[in-house]
């Protein structure tokens, strides 16, 4: 172990991670806005749109997020459609994150008491408004837990955005590594910043879940 | 406590498997498999390129009993300080860095780095063209430092995992120019017309690649460079060259 070396590296990777913090929380933001329609859409009854949904999620969780960000990055192009390395990446992270949130929502959906359900309806309400006023602030109680291990998940996926030239966390890492020929020194130091942003999330996530589900409890 | 006994021992005995496996007499070689047509990895699956036959031969003239694997190129000089294997045949460069981690034979080609880029975006053939331009080449390599030194920050560096994924984004237009070693890139050109590709500017550090070992190996080191002088003296090296690139790569 070289403890200079540590101390180098540390600004330079510090710089890298704001990239992989950004790519975390756009990219769960853009996931959770189309992940809400979906998980909607696997519950509908017209058959059309739950099979598409269900499509959509099927392919998203079934087959690697490595290839999902090849397929975009370098698959793509072939047919004309050519991004930067940094919107494939934003693209494939959302999709894939879409896919997982909206079963996260539709199991908090589903948790939701049947019996609530039929009073609101017999107290007159419509559906829009037992949705919005009975399911989805539920829901969110229910789904939380999960949405927070999706969310630490989502910190890590980023690195696979090493693999087609950006340089976030990962990919810094491996250049300072290759460059120092000291890969333990830099991939322990990368590894416990990602350890930080894990463990902050993780801390959030449960006071959010104190603060949100308090009447229950 | 008893059940803990067991996996101890369970454990002991996994490790003990590779050592039984390996045996003590065979030599362990990784090129990247990634660096067409130096080495690569054919659609069967197995290794082939000019590095991989003059490591068969090599094998051939020491008699010695050889196993070939692939290692992505940033982690080729790592790996083998912690003995995943013994002997690095992969086009690798000499340079002053590299020698301070391990140790080299004497070369076995020469070679030089030029800049590619797509004949339609017709840059003059000046060093300042490429200023402000996107720059693609594979991480860890001595061209990362070329361009570092040429352009310092007037150009966006994207380095890549591989070359030929470097390749890839100049074709996809990604970015407007590579640095890579000529006589690859004077082999992809050849082979690939319809690239479009051309080379641009001049040639930049001129290198000689040789075989990297762990320092320690001093035996080993000497084993190699004897081979590599006997498949220079008798022919093979020049029949290996010629197939590869209708050329010897001993010339400077």
């Amino acid at each position: 172990m070289i403890p200079d070396l540590i101390v180098e590296s540390l600004a330079p990777l510090l710089k890298s991670s704001v990239l992989t913090i950004h790519l975390t929380c756009l990219t769960l933001a853009i996931g959770a806005c189309l992940a809400l329609p979906l998980a909607l859409g696997r519950l509908s009854r017209n058959r059309w749109i739950a099979g598409f949904c269900f499509v959509y999620v099927y392919y998203f969780r079934g087959t690697p997020l490595l290839v999902q960000i090849f397929l975009i990055y370098y698959g793509l192009p072939q047919i004309g459609l050519t991004f930067s390395a940094y919107v494939s990446a934003l693209l494939s992270l959302s999709l894939n994150t879409a896919a997982y949130t909206a079963e996260i929502i539709r199991g908090g959906i589903q948790a939701v008491p049947a019996g609530e359900i039929e009073s609101a309806s017999a107290m007159g309400m419509k559906r829009r408004q037992v949705l919005y006023r009975i399911i989805l602030p539920q829901m969110v109680g229910f789904a939380l837990p999960a949405y927070g291990n999706e969310i630490i998940l989502q910190i890590k996926a980023t690195s696979l955005a090493s693999t087609i030239t950006l340089m976030d966390l990962t990919g810094m890492a491996r250049t300072l590594a290759a460059d120092t020929y000291a890969p333990l020194e830099i991939f322990s130091v990368a590894g416990v910043i990602y350890l930080v942003m894990v463990f902050s999330t993780s801390k959030c996530v449960t006071w959010m879940e104190k603060r949100w589900t308090v009447y229950r409890s | 406590m008893r059940s803990r006994r067991w996996v101890l021992i369970l454990l002991a005995a996994l490790m003990a498997i590779p050592s039984l496996v390996i045996g003590a007499d065979k030599i362990r070689i990784a090129t990247e498999g990634a660096y067409s047509p130096f080495n690569y990895v054919n659609p069967k699956g197995e290794l082939e390129g000019f590095d991989v036959d003059i490591a068969k031969a090599l094998c051939e003239a020491m008699k010695a009993d050889c196993t070939m694997v692939s290692q992505d190129w940033d982690g080729i000089i790592p790996a083998l300080q912690a003995k995943k294997y013994d002997v690095i045949v992969a086009s690798m460069a000499v340079t002053e860095k590299r020698k301070e981690a391990i140790a080299f034979t004497k070369p076995y080609y020469y070679s030089v780095a030029s800049y590619v880029v797509r004949k339609e975006s017709k840059f003059p053939d000046k060093i300042e063209s490429l200023t402000g331009k996107n720059i693609g080449v594979q991480r860890a390599t001595i061209h990362e430092g070329t361009i570092k030194e040429m352009y310092k920050d007037k150009v966006t560096i994207k380095t890549y995992d591989t070359n030929e994924n470097c390749i890839l984004d100049l074709k996809n237009k990604r970015i407007d120019a590579m640095i890579a070693s000529r006589p690859l890139m004077a082999h992809y050109i050849k082979h690939h017309p319809e690239s479009g590709f051309a080379f641009l500017l001049g040639m930049y550090n001129p290198v000689d690649a040789a075989i990297g070992l762990r320092k320690e190996d001093k035996a080993l080191l000497d084993k190699f460079n004897a081979a590599l002088d006997t498949i220079i003296k008798n022919g093979t090296y020049e029949k290996i060259s010629n197939k590869w690139f209708g050329e010897s790569l001993l010339k400077k």
